[in-house]
């Protein structure tokens, strides 16, 4: 977890040098959970949000889901649907509120929420058994959010 | 869920007969109290790869049998202020604790408290021969618990969950639906929703407890239910309960339950 921490406080502090990023709080979901104004207005990097995607210690989403395009990565999961094609099922908005908090989407999914800081129960330091004090740092930064939205945006099949 | 688990669960047929001659049920009908969870419950032993589930097969390959062996000696060996060993008391633990294993945790009238195997032996340690506890998930601790399993091996897990053990049953309950973390998982999102799928490059079992304690290949030792809750619960990215916190013994008891009928399987091999 180390790894995404510092990854993570210097995306922070280059962000803060412009606008700032929307505060995981202050996330505006729509009715079915989709989030339409970009959570930094930075471009998200699709290869990026590649990285996000198979690293184990940053977004390990093929811990759940496989991702074809991503095949050199291997141990992809099967606990939720593949990612292939995404872009053709969701708008980006609808994508951008998924990753952010997959739940105002799907009313309780396994999935975890990766743009929310509080109202955990025993919420723990990362993975050392240990308690931590909420607000919690999200699971990703308002720009990996970002560009995890724009790799999922490549994966189309039409 | 999109993906359910009925279609996809893809444990093995194989059956499970040790040392060519205890046949072990390792599938077998949900007790009642499960209202349904599961349509068959199922030892972890079937979501192992075959070279892991041989090493099980026969005790000169299973490692986890040389505890057994150090276990032995300890329960010969006088310890305390009484200079008692567990023999002095219960002698030769092939008789004395045949079928024990099968009912823990279980309520004890004159402590008033749901007990677990570890609970036990360490009251004994205690207060029969005045020597120190074993610390609860400890090696001598799992050492000593596989000693006594391996005395049912083979006979069905029977725990009681009612009369004086209903309310630590219900917590335990709770406490495996509970959404733990900031991944906010419960035991039931892995072990009952999708047993049989990948996560990453693990195989999800049903998360049963009746191989317990298990040898693992990953740390080659012995290891302790609660060892394997704290583990789980620390995954999730929470605060963990300790081992032999009341939290666990509670889940302990429910986690048992889910596994009625199943053989006693201790000690059990798995990645
Ligand atoms: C612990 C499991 C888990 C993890 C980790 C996980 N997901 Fe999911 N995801 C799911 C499940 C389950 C669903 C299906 C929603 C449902 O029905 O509950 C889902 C659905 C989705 C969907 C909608 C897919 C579709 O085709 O409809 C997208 C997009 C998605 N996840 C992206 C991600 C991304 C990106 C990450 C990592 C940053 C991630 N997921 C991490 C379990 C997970
Ligand atoms: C001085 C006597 C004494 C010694 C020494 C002793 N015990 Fe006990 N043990 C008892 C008594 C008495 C009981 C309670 C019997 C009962 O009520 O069923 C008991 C019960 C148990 C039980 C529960 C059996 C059941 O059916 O529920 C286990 C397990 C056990 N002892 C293990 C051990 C171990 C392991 C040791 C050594 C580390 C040990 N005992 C040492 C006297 C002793
Ligand atoms: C994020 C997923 C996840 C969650 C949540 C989880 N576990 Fe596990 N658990 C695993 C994995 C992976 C393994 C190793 C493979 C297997 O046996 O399922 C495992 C193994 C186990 C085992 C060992 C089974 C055996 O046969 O050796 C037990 C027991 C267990 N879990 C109980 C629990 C309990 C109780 C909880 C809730 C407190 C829990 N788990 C929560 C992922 C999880």
């Amino acid at each position: 977890m180390r790894l995404w921490t510092l990854t993570g406080a210097a995306i922070i502090a280059a962000g803060s040098a412009t606008a700032g990023p929307v505060a995981p709080t202050d996330v505006a979901f729509g009715e079915y959970g989709s989030v339409s104004e970009s959570l930094t207005g930075v471009p998200g990097d699709p290869e990026a949000g590649a990285n996000v995607v198979k690293n184990k210690g940053i977004g390990n989403c093929i811990a759940c889901h496989q991702v074809s395009a991503l095949s050199d990565t291997p141990f992809q999961g099967e606990i939720g649907p593949p990612l292939d094609g995404v872009a053709d099922r969701w708008s980006e908005a609808e994508i951008r509120g998924i990753v952010a908090n997959a739940k105002k989407t799907y009313d309780g999914t396994m999935m975890p929420s990766y743009y929310k800081v509080e109202g955990y129960i025993r919420p723990g330091d990362a993975y050392t058994g240990k308690a931590a004090e909420e607000p919690l740092d999200p699971l990703l930064t308002a720009q990996q959010i970002e560009d995890v939205v724009a790799f999922l945006m490549t994966l189309s099949e039409e | 869920l999109a993906v359910p688990a009925l279609v996809v669960a893809d444990p093995d047929d194989d059956n499970l007969v040790i040392n060519g001659e205890i046949e072990m049920t390792t599938k077998v009908e949900p007790a009642d109290h499960l209202d349904g969870a599961l349509p068959t419950v199922m030892s972890g032993w079937h979501f192992r790869a075959d070279e892991t589930q041989a090493l099980q097969m026969d005790d000169f390959d299973n490692p986890g049998m040389i505890f057994v062996d150090q276990a032995m000696d300890a329960w010969q060996t006088a310890e305390g202020t009484e200079d008692k060993s567990c023999a002095s008391c219960h002698e030769d633990p092939a008789d004395s604790m045949k079928g024990v294993r099968a009912t823990y945790p279980k309520w004890n009238e004159d402590a008033g408290e749901v007990r677990t195997l570890a609970m036990q032996i360490n009251d004994c340690r205690e207060n029969q021969m005045g020597a120190e506890p074993y610390k609860y998930d400890s090696g001598p601790m799992a050492s000593m618990e596989a000693l006594i399993s391996v005395q049912s091996r083979g006979m069905p897990v029977d725990v009681a969950i009612d009369g004086p053990a209903q309310e630590t049953w219900e917590r335990g309950k709770e406490i495996y639906y509970t959404r733990y973390g900031q991944l906010e998982l419960s035991c039931a999102n892995c072990h009952e929703q999708n047993y049989g799928n990948m996560i990453r490059a693990d195989h999800l079992s049903q998360g049963q407890i009746n191989g317990f304690p298990v040898y693992r290949l990953k740390n080659a030792r012995l290891n302790t239910a609660h060892g394997r809750f704290k583990g789980c619960v620390r995954d999730t990215r929470a605060e963990t309960f300790a081992p032999g916190s009341d939290a666990f013994v509670a889940l302990e008891l429910y986690v048992a339950s889910r596994g009625n009928g199943l053989s006693v399987e201790a000690p059990s091999v798995r990645n």
